[in-house]
């Protein structure tokens, strides 16, 4: 037992460290800095560019593909130590990277790998992902946005939610149904949508966290052309699995959420005289928290083993998420209350707890998205524990014959 | 990065299980429990033939000369079979003692026996209720006086390692000065007693190792003993789910069932990693040791109580039978969480040791 790299990924590492000192330090975001979403966009595309001609884009995609043709632990190693720079890297490019080109990639034909996959890679085209709808989330195949052929055009209709960054996205992913004959998993289809296309109509929608960083968009008679189908018709279920394994590794933090804490905790003066940090209750709460992150620190060190032997940990993956959004929201929660009313409305200058309160918002964010904490219990059960599946009443009836 | 266990250890922890599950399946335990017998002697000898307690006692003292994770291996399946042995008490904490702060004269007259499980030693800390490492106990020239209690396995073992106000001493427990009285043991398999000492004679241990040194290096195989019990647990509440019909389908198949295995899975997973981080610390980062014990103690505990009450939950009514098997968890699980430290202490431990930097370079 070690956590030593091995000499591949020694020297693997060591260059990927120096290429960072030279090239990330000027594309860094200050922390605290709030960017408006323009900004962040073009800094985004900006610094993606600089890893693709830094050869360090798509890691794992074949040379052919413009990729790096790497190894999967190469990439975590690079992510890593990417990790130690503030950099922007939101939706708008981890869609494209991490969904659009995997489906592309692996279900596309050649002519829209050559067209999507370098451009994506350079930081030329940002995505979104038009999945959810207002009855489809979790039960994703449930969804009802229609796509019917016509004149060598397929003419979607429906309604899409939840759709992060959409209104500053080149390009969408889409899955919509193709076959209402069909059950519910059989009838959809995958595209690829120009967001630029008459009759998409994306309007923000107001989050908890004050911010609109998603959107309703709304398809009325969206053209979309036969050479954008991603896929042969009905086979729209396999390219979202494609999608959401990608979505579902790696969901976890490396930042520690409870050290920030336990200084907190010491500097803060307690109730009983001393700091906060010397009541039992306080430590008690702060230490298990801790010994969980610890815990998951070591699990992840166990995956990320297993995956450089060419292992697959399958289901085992989802608990990192699942630990995590809940313990996020455990000590985001944890700290608001070790800060009294000052959690509430804390003096101008305290980012430290507004950071706090922000975290305490999001972590609503991570027991939701990516595999709900209810879905991801399922998946282990079923395929870590081979507990039976739910019942599925909908599965072999034909969707137009439901309800 | 090989953050696992080596082949080797892999092979090594497949012997123990596979030997515990045949000389100790649980209706062997109710025929120990059944025939108010103390410990399962003839396990305890074949252990000791086949060298699994010897795991880390130096070659030179008839030991294998192995590591902490080794050790933990082994620890982790006799958790899992919850075998009726003194393991922890003889080697995790005595055998332990002596290696560390002994002199050369008690290791090589002691570390032999233990190895091999001719002689069992015991450890003791507590003096009733209180702090774990309790020290009014006194050694002067007139030799040990005052009561430790409970200690278990105190009835079969021949020597303790006791802590006194003057650090640890080793007592042989055959002699005049030491009174010996059982306890009704909430843990029917791990017998307690209380150890009144008068003058008792006894030795020193001259080397500089704490008793908190000590605890931590037996928090690191607690937590494998309970990682192991805690699995046990999980296996057996679900394999009953999915022999039980209820409703016309398995229980397996309810939800209320299949996410608290889940979230147990989790607490299972998370202690294991913990404690393989300790028992690597162990020998290779001993000053992250305090910290990485803690979390793994705390991780242990968390995950081997949910186990434990959640199993006999899963089995409804057949739970509560002494023909079922979930009683022997659901007991054990108080021993493992109350010993060498409660979950305050490790806190305590953990908050003072804050885990260094270290692992985060790691
Ligand atoms: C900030 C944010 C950004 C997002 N961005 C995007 C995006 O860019 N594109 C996109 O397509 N989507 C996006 N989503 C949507 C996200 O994928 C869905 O919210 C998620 O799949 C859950 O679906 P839902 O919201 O419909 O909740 P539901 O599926 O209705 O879930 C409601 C509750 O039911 C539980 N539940 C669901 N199924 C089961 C079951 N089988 N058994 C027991 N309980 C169950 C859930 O766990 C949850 O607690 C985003 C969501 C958020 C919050």
């Amino acid at each position: 037992m070690d956590f030593n790299d091995t000499p591949q990924e020694a020297t693997f590492r060591a260059e990927a460290k120096a290429w960072l000192a030279s090239n990330a330090p000027s594309h860094v975001v200050p922390s605290g800095v709030m960017l408006d979403d323009a900004e962040e966009v073009s800094r985004g595309k900006a610094w993606q560019r600089a890893l693709y001609d830094g050869g360090y884009a798509g890691i794992t995609l074949p040379t052919a593909l413009g990729g790096r043709g790497g190894s999967i632990i190469e990439a975590v190693v690079f992510a890593e130590e990417e990790a130690r720079y503030n950099l922007p890297k939101g939706p708008y490019i981890a869609i494209g990277l991490g969904m659009a080109i995997a489906v592309i990639a692996r279900h596309g034909t050649d002519q829209q790998r050559a067209r999507f996959v370098e451009p994506t890679l350079r930081g030329d085209l940002t995505w979104c992902q038009l999945f959810s709808e207002p009855a489809a989330g979790s039960d994703l195949a449930a969804l009802r946005t229609k796509a019917v052929a016509y004149d060598g055009d397929w003419v979607v209709n429906g309604q899409k939610v939840w759709s992060s960054w959409a209104h500053r996205s080149d390009w969408g992913i889409l899955v919509a149904r193709t076959d209402p004959k069909l059950p519910k998993h059989k009838g959809l289809t995958f595209f690829v949508v120009d967001m630029k296309s008459p009759g998409i109509d994306i309007r923000p929608i107001r989050q908890i966290s004050g911010a609109s960083d998603f959107n309703e968009t709304f398809l009325t008679d969206v053209r979309i052309p036969d050479a954008n189908r991603v896929g042969a018709p009905g086979e729209g279920w396999a390219c979202c699995m494609t999608v959401l394994m990608g979505e579902r590794l790696g969901s976890g933090s490396e930042k520690s959420t409870v050290g920030p804490l336990i200084d907190y905790a010491l500097a803060t003066p307690g109730h009983a005289g001393g700091t906060a940090l010397e009541s039992g209750g306080i430590r008690l709460a702060l230490a298990q928290a801790l010994a969980e992150e610890q815990g998951s620190r070591y699990f992840e060190a166990r995956l990320r083993t297993m995956v450089s032997r060419g292992e697959n940990p399958g289901a085992l993956a989802g608990m990192v998420k699942l630990a995590y959004a809940s313990r996020l929201q455990k000590t985001s929660g944890l700290a608001m209350e070790l800060r009294g009313l000052d959690a509430i409305a804390p003096a101008p200058q305290d980012a430290a707890t507004r950071e706090v309160q922000h975290d305490y918002i999001w972590s609503t964010v991570m027991r939701i998205a990516g595999g709900a904490d209810e879905v991801l219990k399922n998946q282990i059960a079923e395929r870590v524990l081979g507990m039976p599946g739910d019942v599925r009443m909908d599965k072999d009836v034909p969707f137009d014959q439901l309800r | 990065m090989n953050f696992d266990l080596s082949d080797e250890q892999k092979m090594l922890a497949e012997q123990a299980r596979g030997l515990l599950a045949e000389r100790s399946p649980f209706d062997h335990l109710r025929k120990l429990i059944d025939a108010c017998a103390e410990w399962d002697q003839a396990l305890w000898h074949e252990l000791g033939e086949m060298g699994f307690l010897g795991v880390t006692i130096a070659e030179s003292h008839g030991g294998l000369g192995l590591g902490e994770l080794d050790l933990g291996v082994i620890a982790q399946e006799l958790g899992r079979a919850n075998a009726a042995v003194p393991f922890f008490s003889s080697i995790v904490l005595c055998a332990d003692a002596i290696q560390l702060a002994g002199s050369e004269a008690q290791k090589a007259k002691w570390l032999p026996l233990l190895a091999s499980g001719e002689v069992v030693g015991t450890f003791a800390y507590a003096e009733g209720p209180g702090p774990a490492l309790a020290t009014g106990t006194t050694f002067s020239s007139a030799g040990v006086n005052g009561t430790k209690t409970p200690v278990a396995d105190a009835g079969i073992a021949s020597i303790a390692v006791v802590l006194t106000a003057s650090g640890l001493v080793l007592i042989e427990l055959d002699q005049p000065g030491v009174t010996r009285t059982k306890l009704e043991s909430f843990d029917q398999l791990r017998a307690h007693y209380s150890l009144s000492f008068t003058n008792a004679a006894a030795e020193m241990l001259p080397g500089k190792t704490s008793a908190a040194t000590l605890l931590d290096r037996a928090a690191v195989q607690a937590a494998f003993e309970a990682t192991g019990a805690a699995e046990a647990c999980l296996h057996m509440a679900r394999d009953y789910a999915l022999s039980r019909q209820i409703f016309g389908r398995p229980l397996a198949s309810y939800q209320a069932i299949k996410h608290k295995l889940a979230d147990l899975a989790m607490l299972v997973e998370l202690s294991r990693s913990n404690a393989y981080f300790a028992g690597w610390a162990v020998e290779q980062s001993p000053d992250q040791l305090p910290a990485a014990a803690a979390a793994a103690r705390l991780s242990a505990i968390a995950a081997f109580e949910t186990g434990a009450r959640e199993n006999l939950q899963v089995h409804g009514g057949i739970g509560y039978t002494f023909e079922a098997n979930c009683h022997f968890f659901y007991r054990r699980e108080r021993v493992l969480s109350v010993h060498v430290g409660n979950r305050e202490y490790w806190a305590d431990r953990l908050i003072a040791h804050l885990p260094g930097t270290q692992a985060e370079a790691a």
